[in-house]
């Protein structure tokens, strides 16, 4: 008996060891975008010390809110190994529909005006999302598919519904504006909320067993339904997680914007697929967490923020945004391999 | 036995393909019923035109999709080519060395690709969103707000005159070309056979000694080299090189591929069927832009088709799964009668 519990010990002892040195590396990888993050911020604010000045700061957060909200939802769903590339229509939809049912609401409180508005919205986001969750998971179609399909179908009932018309700003109500507005010394309240939702999603996904299961099904989707993990109900989950991710953020782009057309959200899908790409999600899921996601978003508008600032040529800002997305996949394919090296080494060490 | 063996494989590609011959045919008829104008040579010119370049750049993502890879950056190389021929214009350089830098630039930006995936080990669908925005960004860089429109007429005409007295317009017969090589290439060759094999096992293709990343690094070059010449058509159709040519188009592009019976998992997919979802694509646009259907809403039966064409193969298997545990259900409830 004594005989045996070395060698019983030994092979956990060592699970924990290559736990703690995967958990390392992941540590690092948000380190390293909050260190990027940092380097960023000292050096444009000597080349151009605007750059730290309240209003610019305000501008920044305002910018990444909408962005980081959207990351959340398109996180979940990347780390479930699946893709939603319907955010940006979603948005667009939920935007429009929302901001029109001001038009509808006329003597009603302002303050109740403004909660239909964003369930309205949510509720846009939350039936696109179903659609999407049930053709993935019950129609066993891959969500690549489906979301590229319900991007331009969403769209397309978008400019069907608004025909040549447009939500004009003077038709909102001025405390609809105040919600991405008002700020706390320069910090948008905004900015607070969203930050908030953003922890909540981040304790939900560390901690709660759904959580955890779209990590398992995204690193191996057989062995996550060996083990009995209800797959596709997970998956359904965060599309429509997602997609009221998406309605939600669609209203508080109506709060920003206020004039609407058919084009608003357009193409912002490969943006928020961007910053979680930027933020260390794999893109074929089992890694990564929406905080790092977020800080994705975070990083990705203050380059374009600082470029701004620091006088590039505004033409720049698409081709960077492009190379930091490869140089972002890039650095996580060589932790990857530097890891798993690390992980053969020490195992060939263990057993000899 | 070997001709039963040859129907047993051609049976579902054919039907599938059957299928999209019936839905072009049903689509010709309403549209002429909808309008006297639909079979028209002006039309049916205007129908060639509107599709050109994006048929002509659905042949190298076939065989990519085949592989089991994407290329999302295919819009965008058309768009960057676009912008440095109208750049090199504005500049002087004879239209001559101009093609031969835009060509270039299509095959250093599918080597780019190619090198990222293959020799990095990187995901397709990753790399090509990084550089659908990349090259997206540079054709922004290098012709910023500038248009160019001062292209020889010799050129331009290429764009805008049909072949002769037909209605094809000169895209579409260099797409046809294209399509009987990249045809006889996939279903003829050995090389184009090695494409399937990658698809739908890519440890088995290398145990069967295909240089899996040397093919893949080939087909992204492809892809490069044919979008830029489609960056050329599209810049002399419209005479103008601006920064945003070809805004987009890589989703219908996928979508078109798709509709063509090509699988996204890859190993599955024909030329044919391809040419014939860009046949049916093209005739269905055309035939609701001649009623009042508005056209920017177009997407919508872009999306529905996609759907339909990812949903319908599925369809057999749903129907055999919900029959399968229907009949559990039955077996679990019939002993519980029977204890009764």
């Amino acid at each position: 008996m004594t005989a045996a519990s070395p060698a019983e010990r030994a092979p956990s002892a060592g699970r924990i060891r290559t736990d703690r040195l995967i958990d390392i590396a992941y540590r690092l990888r948000a380190f390293g975008i909050v260190a990027a993050l940092a380097i960023l911020i000292v050096v444009t604010s000597i080349v151009q010390p605007r750059f730290l000045s309240g209003q610019e700061v305000n501008i920044v957060l305002g910018n990444t809110s909408i962005l980081a909200l959207l990351t959340l939802g398109e996180a979940m769903v990347i780390i479930s190994r699946n893709v939603d590339l319907s955010v940006g229509s979603v948005l667009g939809l939920s935007a429009f529909v929302s901001g029109s049912t001001f038009g509808h609401l006329h003597g009603v409180p302002t303050g109740v005006a403004i909660l239909v508005a964003f369930l309205v919205g949510i509720g846009v986001g939350a039936a696109c999302g179903i659609v999407n969750g049930a053709l993935t998971t019950i129609g066993r179609v891959p969500s690549l598919v489906v979301t590229l399909a319900t991007l331009y179908i969403i769209r397309g009932i978008d400019i069907l519904i608004i025909g040549g018309g447009q939500v004009v700003a003077s038709s909102l109500p001025d405390s609809f504006f105040q919600i991405s507005l008002r700020n706390f010394h320069n910090v948008p309240y905004l900015t607070m909320a969203v930050a908030v939702v953003i922890g909540i999603g981040a304790y939900y996904m560390r901690s709660y067993r759904s959580g955890r299961d779209l990590y398992a099904i995204g690193s191996n989707p057989d062995a996550a339904r060996l083990v009995g993990i209800p797959s596709g109900r997970r998956v359904f989950t965060a599309f429509v997680l997602s997609g009221s991710i998406a309605g939600a953020a669609g209203v508080l782009w109506a709060s920003k914007y206020g004039t609407l057309d058919s084009t608003a959200g357009s193409g912002y899908e490969l943006q928020v697929i961007a910053a979680v790409v930027i933020g260390g999600v794999a893109i074929f899921g089992g890694s990564g967490s929406v905080i790092g996601a977020a800080l994705g978003a975070l990083l990705l508008s203050t380059i374009l923020a600082a470029l701004y600032v620091g006088g590039v040529s505004p033409f720049w800002t698409q081709a960077i945004a492009g190379a930091m997305i490869l140089v972002a996949i890039t650095i996580d394919r060589l932790i990857s391999l530097q890891l798993t090296a690390a992980l053969r080494r020490r195992r060939s060490r263990e057993s000899t | 036995m070997n001709r039963r063996e040859l129907h047993e494989r051609l049976r579902p590609t054919l039907r599938w393909e059957a299928g999209l011959v019936v839905a072009l045919v049903a689509i010709v008829l309403l549209g002429s019923l909808a309008s006297d104008k639909f079979l028209t040579k002006g039309n049916l010119f205007y129908l060639c035109l509107s599709i050109g370049e994006l048929a002509i750049m659905t042949l190298p993502l076939t065989l990519i999709i085949i592989t089991g890879e994407i290329d999302l950056s295919v819009a965008s190389i058309l768009g960057l080519c676009s912008a440095m021929l109208g750049y090199l214009v504005l500049h002087g350089w004879s239209l001559g060395w101009a093609f031969l830098v835009v060509m270039a630039l299509g095959v250093a930006a599918g080597l780019f690709n190619g090198v990222l995936v293959t020799r990095l080990g990187l995901p397709s669908l990753a790399v090509t969103i990084g550089t659908l925005t990349l090259y997206r960004g540079l054709a922004v860089v290098i012709l910023g707000p500038n248009i160019v429109s001062t292209f020889p007429q010799r050129y331009t005409n290429i764009g805008v005159n049909p072949v002769g007295n037909s209605f094809l317009s000169w895209s579409v017969v260099f797409f046809l070309v294209l399509a009987v090589i990249f045809g006889v290439v996939l279903q003829l060759t050995p090389f184009g056979r090695s494409l399937f094999v990658i698809g739908q096992n890519k440890d088995a293709a290398l145990y069967a000694g295909i240089r899996v990343k040397r093919v893949k690094l080939l087909l992204f070059v492809v892809s490069g080299f044919i979008c830029a010449f489609a960056g050329i058509l599209y810049t002399f159709r419209l005479s103008t090189a601006v920064q945003d040519n070809g805004l987009g188009l890589e989703l219908n592009v996928v979508a078109i591929v798709l509709l063509g019976g090509v699988s996204i998992f890859g190993g599955k997919g024909s030329i044919l069927g391809v040419v014939l979802a860009v046949a049916v694509y093209a005739a269905l646009q055309n035939a609701l832009f001649l009623t009042s259907f508005p056209q920017r809403a177009f997407g919508i039966v872009t999306g529905c088709l996609l759907l339909v064409s990812v949903l319908v193969p599925n369809a057999g298997s749903f129907v055999r799964r919900a029959r399968a545990a229907w009949r559990r259900r039955e077996a679990r409830n019939t002993p519980a009668v029977e204890a009764n």
